[in-house]
């Protein structure tokens, strides 16, 4: 049997300054483990971006980061309104997020193309009303 | 073997083996080991948060006794710029550089005056690389040996620009050799050093081959010797001054990004707010700006557990001091004319907090370091010598401690042994 560690966190999502918390530790482990730089920073901005997302979007949820001998797979689950349209929240720029958030310095309509960006696959599974849960795979070598 | 060798050291006959130490430490490298703090070389940064926080004064910087002047036929100070903002009512620097003469040196060279060339290129370095912006400040020894063992991806953004004082010891050891005939080893260059990381930098380079600084003296101590000398320094007339504000204003927070004349700059200090600023850099979060000054101590160098004066008193006054000084005295045509502006090699990302030989040993490793997490108490109290139950989990997984190293284990341990005696 090969091994996997499983890290578990919870996003709050009525607190701004502690999103980027969960992200922030798990780039800490996996420099830890030796997984390369460059690996580590893609996970670190693809989390990241999640996290925002959970924060601004959905009032949090709860996240499980599992590394295997393969890949690294993050699962972000959220409870929120889910998306309407995710073809239309890929594209970059486009953003649903308020003045309020805007005037913070986020929604700038980059995150899910981030994550994209920096995952090897990304599937996402969204319903309306009831909640959005995407996962996000990083290859490790 | 790459060098780890560190100026923080314990005296052990004035450690009474206490734990504020070990949670100050903000690289985890220190351990209470039977009765005693044992300070991790490869962990340790030199930022002296050990040094300032030790309540026994058990911690200490190692540097070089002034008496090692006499070692030398002809002796250069090269005084940093947070030196001047040390005394008292000083209204004129050149007090202070002939002060320094009258003590056993015979000549100064102001860190100072280096410094305004590093800012000089600096500009110029960012200006021609703009594409791999925001450039992280390479001045702060700790900052630099900081990301080497944690922020691997940052490294490519640091400065390679040699600190102010080695381009003053450069420069100032040709400037002997030629004013005075006299060979080299007879002459010694003298860097009076706020803190501990800049004796390291001197005395063990990680980014060059060697140093031009012959030895480093604390300004604590030079302080005290200098003062007498002080009082006839100011009735003199001759001007040594070499440098202007760009110069001096790098002795605190904020001077270095001052002197590149761009808006485009965050500056920050303490060992934990640079933390924070790092992880931001790391994962992109900071972007926009071309330029990242970092100083380990609060307050910027001025700040150093070498000094004497408060941190912010000595800032305040030093933006006295510069007030009538002129904006620069140093500029170089030619900045390919500068000896030793750059680094002589690349720095390579040591991987120190790896708990692993490889990934898959890692991975393993950090399985077992998850599962301790679970048992311990969680309580991070210190008992065990560690400065948290993750930095004692990690330990254990290493080989370094075991589980009975933890006060509640051991508990737990004893009632069941007393309970198993019971029933025989």
């Amino acid at each position: 049997m090969s091994t996997s560690v499983t890290f578990k966190y919870t996003v709050d999502g009525e607190d701004f300054t502690r999103a980027g918390e969960a992200s922030s530790n798990v780039k800490g482990k996996l420099k830890q483990m030796g997984v390369s730089p460059d690996v580590v920073r893609k996970v670190a901005i693809a989390m990241y971006e999640g996290e925002i997302n959970m924060v601004v979007h959905a009032k949090g949820g709860d996240i499980t980061v599992e590394v295997t001998p393969e890949e690294i797979i993050m699962t972000l689950k959220d409870v929120g309104p889910g998306i309407p349209d995710v073809e239309k929240a890929m594209q970059a720029g486009y953003s649903t997020a308020n003045e309020n958030i805007r005037s913070l310095g986020f929604g700038a309509g980059m995150g899910l193309p981030n994550m994209k960006k920096y995952s090897d696959e990304l599937t996402i599974d969204t319903k309306l009303g009831v909640g959005t849960t995407v996962v996000m795979k990083v290859k490790i070598n | 073997m790459e060098n780890f060798t560190n100026s923080v050291r314990l005296d052990k006959d004035l450690c009474k083996g206490c734990i504020h130490c070990i949670k100050r430490c903000p690289t985890q490298a220190i351990r209470v080991r039977n009765g005693k703090a044992h300070i991790i070389p490869e962990f340790c940064i030199d930022c002296g948060e050990c040094i300032r926080v030790c309540p026994h004064h058990a911690k200490k910087t190692h540097y070089d006794p002034l008496d090692i002047l006499d070692k030398y036929e002809y002796k250069v100070a090269l005084p940093a710029p947070s030196f001047y903002a040390q005394f008292n009512n000083l209204e004129d620097i050149n007090i202070v550089l002939r002060a320094l003469k009258h003590m056993g040196f015979d000549d100064v060279f102001e860190v100072s005056a280096a410094a305004e060339l590093v800012s000089q290129l600096s500009r110029e370095y960012i200006e021609k690389h703009k594409d791999k912006a925001p450039f992280i400040s390479s001045a702060c020894p700790s900052v630099v040996r900081l990301i080497r063992v944690r922020f691997p991806n940052l490294i490519e953004h640091i400065l390679p620009i040699n600190a102010p004082v080695e381009i003053a010891a450069e420069e100032a050891a040709k400037k002997a050799v030629k004013d005075t005939g006299l060979p080299r080893e007879k002459i010694g260059i003298i860097f009076l050093s706020p803190c501990p990381a800049k004796v390291s930098a001197a005395k063990h380079p990680i980014v060059n081959e060697k140093s031009e600084i012959d030895a480093v003296v604390a300004i604590k101590h030079v302080y005290k010797e200098i003062l007498p000398y002080m009082v006839e320094a100011q009735n003199e007339s001759d001007d040594l001054l070499q440098a202007g504000k760009i110069g001096i204003s790098w002795g605190a927070s904020g001077g270095e990004a001052g002197g590149l004349l761009t808006d485009s700059y965050l500056a920050a200090d303490g060992i934990e707010n640079v933390i924070k600023v790092l992880e931001e850099l790391e994962d992109q979060k900071i972007s926009n700006l071309d330029f990242i000054e970092l100083n380990a101590c609060s307050g910027g160098c001025v700040g150093g557990v070498l000094q004497v004066e408060n941190p912010y008193v000595a800032k305040s006054k030093l933006k006295h001091l510069r007030k009538y000084m002129p904006v620069a005295k140093n500029h170089i045509e030619e900045t390919n004319g500068v000896n030793k502006a750059y680094w002589d090699k690349d720095l390579e990302y040591q991987p120190v907090f790896n708990l692993g030989r490889d990934f898959a040993d890692g991975l393993a490793k950090m399985e077992q370091v998850e599962q301790l997490c679970e048992k311990l108490p969680g309580l991070d109290c210190g008992s065990c010598g560690a400065p948290t139950c993750k930095a004692l989990a990690e330990d254990i997984v290493r080989g370094i401690a075991n589980e009975k190293d933890c006060i509640y284990l051991l508990r737990e341990y004893i009632h069941k042994l007393s309970s198993d005696l019971k029933k025989i």
